[in-house]
């Protein structure tokens, strides 16, 4: 039986095409500068990728759901500030899970706004982008945070501790992504999300809870960002209280690159993964051909782009949208 | 009474309560709690607070129509930036140095083509791509950023130009040089959107596509046409605030969209598209103004006003979907 | 009428989709100012023939005619430019712009500077409004009109246009009788304007009381047309249901079991009210009625999805209260919804994941989702149920209606539910997994299930219960055995129309 039609192949073309692009600018690179495929180049391209990377897992959580996180960023900045103020007062035995804790306090107030009260998540997030961005502020009184003995901690294991030579960042994203790759693909929670953003509606007529399913979701996402949080401020041992500031985009451009639909119901762990390191791949590659740093963001903006249009324009089977 | 009359009306006139509220609260807590010494509804201060809300207020009036042809636009404070910075530095440009003064509607014009040829561009996308407004415009909204920084570096682009300076400092009638500028985007585009065929297309298309498309409204040339007046009205507004501040870094109007959107959201513009009203936005730029002095006022500092904000914007959200809900006959989903 | 031509003539329309022809030979005319009634069941062919009428379809063979001349229609703009113009039953209208501004969509006067020639536009539109007699003005916003004030704006737009033929779907479907009595004024008006008026309804009172002649669709072919004068409500019933039925009427053959669900004066606000019934084990009862007579929202009040505002249910006599379809799963019942697509299967997702969505979290070995255990429960049902499917990997999306509706039910039938609920069971679904499907649902119930079948296909409602409770605006007129009931007496009381005798 003919099980793949025009529109499958053409689908597949078009997720291949991005890989295709993929491997086109990492041998140009190459060639560019032999340096580009050096181990030491790529640890620290996937190092530099960590603290990204850890927050896309999350998100990709939200967005299969058919929801939006702007305030990832936000969060990120306050599980940074959070942690790095608690270390010297309680210590980093204590500190640790009362950041973890007050993080996911906000993760849930957003997942009960977005999941419970069913509203828009693009605003709520927006939103909370701004009051948690407040909330940050006023917890450091607008001072940078810095710890007082540096070299004395153990905290700085997550971002600067090395295992087996590796990175303990890298390590750390990898994990999650497993762990957390295990959870979508395989649990009946994964599963349920996955239903949620695919047809809501229908998730509901399949005795399926939706509204707890989507808090669950933004849970996730906030145990992401403290994670994340935790790394930054381990690496820094200090921290502005704008750490974060514009990561929301950065991360939703990861996971959409990845090719989950910004509709929900589809998109997997691996897929961000791959999204999140083409983008750091790029960016790296970009800076080693001796362009200015800031020319990711353009180049990243094109291919976000090209991305979702390569994807709907397979999925409508035409190039151009039938606009008139 | 019709059904909906009450929740419509409440919806319409929302924000002007709001606005009181927000008036009377900040007088009392001003006066009583002996925060302040000066009085909030000083005339000066109200005016002032027309002028500060200036650079939003102008971005809002785009963001309106653009929400209401059923699209978002989160690239404006990039575009923000850029034009700022255009028109800044053309103002040093040799080959206009013969100009004398005439540099300054040579610069001002490159600056407002610079806005409506990058909306041009994301109306375009939008338009040509069938790629949803949102991911258009947060691409942008890093691309264009990206743009800004390349353009300079993190360095502040600076240039003053006293006449230009005595221009935005001037008063007219009493009001400040950016209070009409705002009034006057206010007034076209609320004559834009009332009284032309594209204003009214673009609500038609806004409110049901379908239909619209049907009768034979072209949907794409409207969406581009909103997306090239907000592209310029980002830019007016960076040219009216630029003219007097002269300095612009290049993280600039960062945050702008999610002011722009809170004021747009705080008048009652429908997120999906259709409804709103150029007069309820100025009433929420106001509101939002209001807020950020008011909070000022009475001792809070900028981190308040951001908290504030973000939570001032969900709860709206949520009253407006209790007023929308139809009740116990809505299905459970 | 005889030297006149025809407003709108049909030739030999033909309209053939992968697997079935809808539309075949259909042929018919109608004159300047006469009012034609269109009849059928659902699934005859009616709504197909419009969309080719509109432009929205392009006929494989035939041709219309407007008029004189021969009308080739692309899009429904062009369809409405020679002179076809709809009434739809969902009003295609933009709520928040005036009521001229919505008559004038798309075409709106203009001034100087793009501006909009308001005085012009009202003008024009109070004209037009004054001939319909309607009780508001050019200004109103649209959204504050009632159902039939804007549908009162749809017939305005058709007045705008030089009309050769108006096509009214379903106009009555939402409105009050004395909104009817107004529209009914207006379809006057326009046939004595030589407006030919095609008016789709299955309301028989109706065709009875407005129409000329009537024309019946059955299985896509034409059936003849009849002079409504001449005719009456037995012999256009026979040739909308025409075929020898497969209606061996299924009393039931097997023995009935205790009361599963009862209902007792249950009602939800407006959508329906005071209905009662109840339903034994190996019972099929079916509901039958118009759409929005309440059926749907009386199985969503059963599923949890809506709260009655009175009335008990009882489930094996004892009084339950369902306040989500998580609890009505728990209580044994299950839906298989209407609206198969947005309700009832998430297309992206494969065959096997839909069909064991709701009871994901039961099928476990340690913390995930047991493989094997799903694979079973997917082969057992693909051929309990003859799913024809590549294998569980496929994507929903990509099967056919009558294999999607296959998934539905084997969602709910592994669940092993006490009561079950199919709405609209064979909606979009080819002749051959339609008796299928039937076949099934009698299955179920020999097998000792209660079953609730919601159709608005008489002969399928005749084929599958064994008990007929049909409803008429939100409530129940009358309950039929399956020896009592005659399709006369079932179409009289979802008409509204009280029977003479007592039930």
């Amino acid at each position: 039986m003919a099980t793949m039609t025009k529109k499958d192949i053409g689908g597949f073309l078009a997720r291949q095409g991005i890989l295709v692009a993929f491997a086109l600018f990492i041998i140009g690179f190459t060639i560019a500068n032999p340096k580009f495929l050096t181990p030491d180049n790529i640890l620290s391209v996937v190092r530099s990728s960590a603290i990204l990377g850890v927050m896309a897992l999350g998100v990709t959580f939200v967005v299969i759901s058919g929801n939006l996180d702007l305030s990832v960023g936000s969060m990120m900045s306050f599980s940074t500030i959070v942690v790095l103020d608690l270390h010297d007062t309680l210590g980093p035995t204590m500190a640790i899970p009362a950041m973890f804790a007050m993080t996911l306090a906000l993760g849930a107030l957003i997942g009960f706004l977005v999941g419970y009260l069913k509203l828009n998540s693009l605003i709520v997030t927006l939103g909370m982008l701004s009051a948690i961005h407040g909330l940050t502020l006023t917890y450091s009184g607008g001072k940078n945070m810095d710890i007082d003995d540096k070299s004395g901690t153990w905290l700085s294991v997550f971002g600067q501790g090395q295992i087996a030579g590796i990175p303990v960042p890298i390590l750390i994203f990898l994990a999650l992504a497993a762990l957390l790759g295990i959870v979508l693909a395989k649990t009946p929670f994964g599963r349920k999300v996955y239903a949620v953003g695919g047809n809501g509606v229908a998730a509901t007529f399949s005795g399926i809870r939706r509204a707890r399913t989507v808090f669950l979701c933004y849970l996730m996402s906030a145990a992401c960002v403290a994670t994340a949080g935790l790394i930054q401020a381990s690496r820094s041992m200090g921290s502005q209280n704008t750490v974060g500031q514009g990561m929301e985009l950065e991360v939703l451009a990861a996971v959409i690159l990845g090719g989950a639909s910004l509709l929900g119901g589809s998109g997997t762990i691996f897929k961000t993964v791959i999204g999140v390191l083409i983008l750091g791949f790029i960016q790296n590659g970009l800076l080693l051909m001796g362009l200015q740093f800031y020319a990711q963001f353009v180049v990243t903006w094109v291919i976000i782009i090209l991305a979702v249009w390569l994807d709907i324009a397979a999925k409508r089977g035409r190039l151009w949208s039938p606009i008139a | 009474m019709k059904p909906g009359t009450l929740s419509s009306f409440l919806k319409r006139g929302a924000i002007w309560g709001f606005i009181v509220l927000e008036l009377i609260f900040f007088s009392l807590a001003g006066e009583f709690l002996a925060l302040s010494d000066k009085a909030f509804m000083d005339l000066d201060n109200m005016l002032l607070l027309l002028k500060q809300s200036a650079p939003i207020g102008i971005i809002a009036m785009g963001m309106t129509i653009v929400m209401i042809n059923g699209n978002i636009d989160l690239s404006v404070g990039a575009i923000f930036a850029l034009a700022a910075i255009i028109l800044l530095d053309s103002l040093t440009w040799p080959i206009f140095a013969g100009l004398g003064d005439w540099v300054i509607p040579v610069s001002w014009g490159m600056a407002l083509l610079v806005g409506v040829a990058l909306g041009a561009l994301n109306g375009l996308i939008v338009w040509k791509t069938g790629v949803d407004a949102f991911i258009v415009t947060l691409g942008a909204m890093l691309g264009y950023r990206g743009l800004v920084f390349m353009y300079n570096g993190e360095q502040p682009t600076s240039h003053l130009n006293w006449t230009l300076v005595d221009f935005a400092e001037a008063q007219f009638l009493g009001l400040h040089t950016a209070t009409w500028f705002l009034l006057a985007v206010t007034a076209a585009i609320w004559v834009l959107m009332t009284r032309t065929v594209h204003g009214r297309n673009a609500y038609a298309i806004g409110n049901n596509r379908e239909a619209a498309v049907n009768a034979g409204i072209r949907v794409g040339p409207h969406m581009m046409i909103n997306f090239m007046i907000i592209g310029f009205l980002a830019a007016l507004s960076a040219v009216v605030f630029y003219s007097e501040s002269g300095s612009v870094n290049p993280n600039d109007g960062q945050l702008y969209e999610l002011w722009v959107i809170t004021a747009v959201v705080l008048g009652g513009t429908r997120l999906t598209g259709g409804a709103g009203s150029v007069i309820s936005t100025f009433g929420g730029v106001l509101a939002i103004q209001l807020l950020r002095k008011g909070l000022g006022h009475i001792g809070a500092d900028t981190s308040t006003v951001n908290l504030v904000i973000g939570l001032i914007l969900i709860a709206v959200l949520f009253l407006d979907r209790q007023l929308n809900v139809k009740g116990k006959e809505e299905l459970k989903i | 009428m005889t030297e006149q031509s025809p407003a709108l003539r049909l030739e030999g329309i033909t309209k053939t989709f992968p697997g079935v022809k809808a539309l075949d030979d259909v042929s018919f005319a109608v004159m300047p100012g006469e009012v034609h009634a269109l009849m059928g069941e659902n699934g005859a062919g009616k709504s197909t023939l419009m969309k080719v009428l509109g432009g929205i379809y392009q006929p494989n063979a035939g041709r219309i005619v407007v008029g004189e001349e021969q009308a080739v229609m692309t899009n429904p703009l062009e369809a409405k430019s020679k002179g076809i113009v709809f009434i739809h039953q969902e009003l295609s209208l933009a709520e928040e712009l005036s009521v001229a501004e919505n008559i004038y969509l798309g075409e709106l006067p203009r001034k100087r500077f793009g501006m909009v020639d308001w005085t012009t536009l009202y003008a024009r539109t109070d004209a037009i409004l004054d001939k319909l007699k309607v009780g508001f003005n050019a200004r109103t916003r649209v959204g504050a009109l009632s159902i039939a004030n804007q549908q009162m704006v749809e017939i305005a737009r058709a007045l705008t246009v030089d009309a050769k033929a108006v096509i009214f779907d379903e106009p009555t479907a939402s409105l009050t009788d004395a909104e009817k009595v107004v529209l009914f004024d207006v379809i006057a008006d326009l046939r004595s304007q030589g407006v030919g008026i095609i008016y789709i309804s299955h309301r028989m009172e109706e065709i009875f009381k407005i129409t000329d002649r009537i024309s019946v669709l059955r299985d896509g072919q034409y059936r003849g047309t009849l002079e409504t004068a001449q005719t009456n409500e037995d012999e256009v019933t026979q040739l909308m249901i025409g075929r020898k039925l497969d209606l061996s009427r299924n009393a039931s053959h097997h023995e009935l079991g205790d009361v599963a669900l009862e209902v007792r004066g249950l009602s939800c606000g407006t959508l329906y009210q005071d209905v009662s019934f109840e339903v034994r084990r190996g019972e099929v009862v079916g509901f039958y009625g118009l759409v929005g007579a309440g059926r749907t929202e009386i199985a969503e009040t059963l599923f949890g999805l809506r709260d009655p505002s009175a009335g008990t249910i009882l489930m094996d006599g004892e009084e339950v209260r369902i306040s989500s379809p998580v609890d009505a799963i728990a209580r044994g019942i299950s839906l298989v919804p209407e609206d198969r697509k947005g309700q009832g299967l998430v297309l992206g997702m494969n065959c096997r994941d839909n069909m064991t969505l709701p009871q994901v979290d039961d099928l476990k070995a340690g913390p995930f989702v047991a493989d094997g255990a799903e694979i079973a429960i997917f082969d057992q049902y693909r051929d309990k149920l003859d799913i024809r499917t590549p294998g569980w990997k496929q994507m929903v999306r990509n099967l056919s209606g009558g294999n999607q509706q296959k998934i539905v039910i084997g969602k709910w039938l592994s669940m092993h539910p006490s009561v079950l609920i199919v709405d609209e069971p064979t909606r979009g679904i080819d002749v051959g997994s339609k008796s299928e499907i039937h076949n099934l649902i009698r299955d179920l119930a020999a097998q000792g299930y209660a079953v609730i079948v919601i159709s608005s296909e008489m002969p399928e409602v005749l084929h599958v219960s064994d008990r007929i409770v049909a409803m008429y605006q939100g409530r129940v007129m009358r309950s039929f055995t399956s020896d009592e009931v005659t399709e006369d007496s079932l179409i009289q009381a979802i008409s509204g129309i009280t029977p003479d005798k007592v039930a």
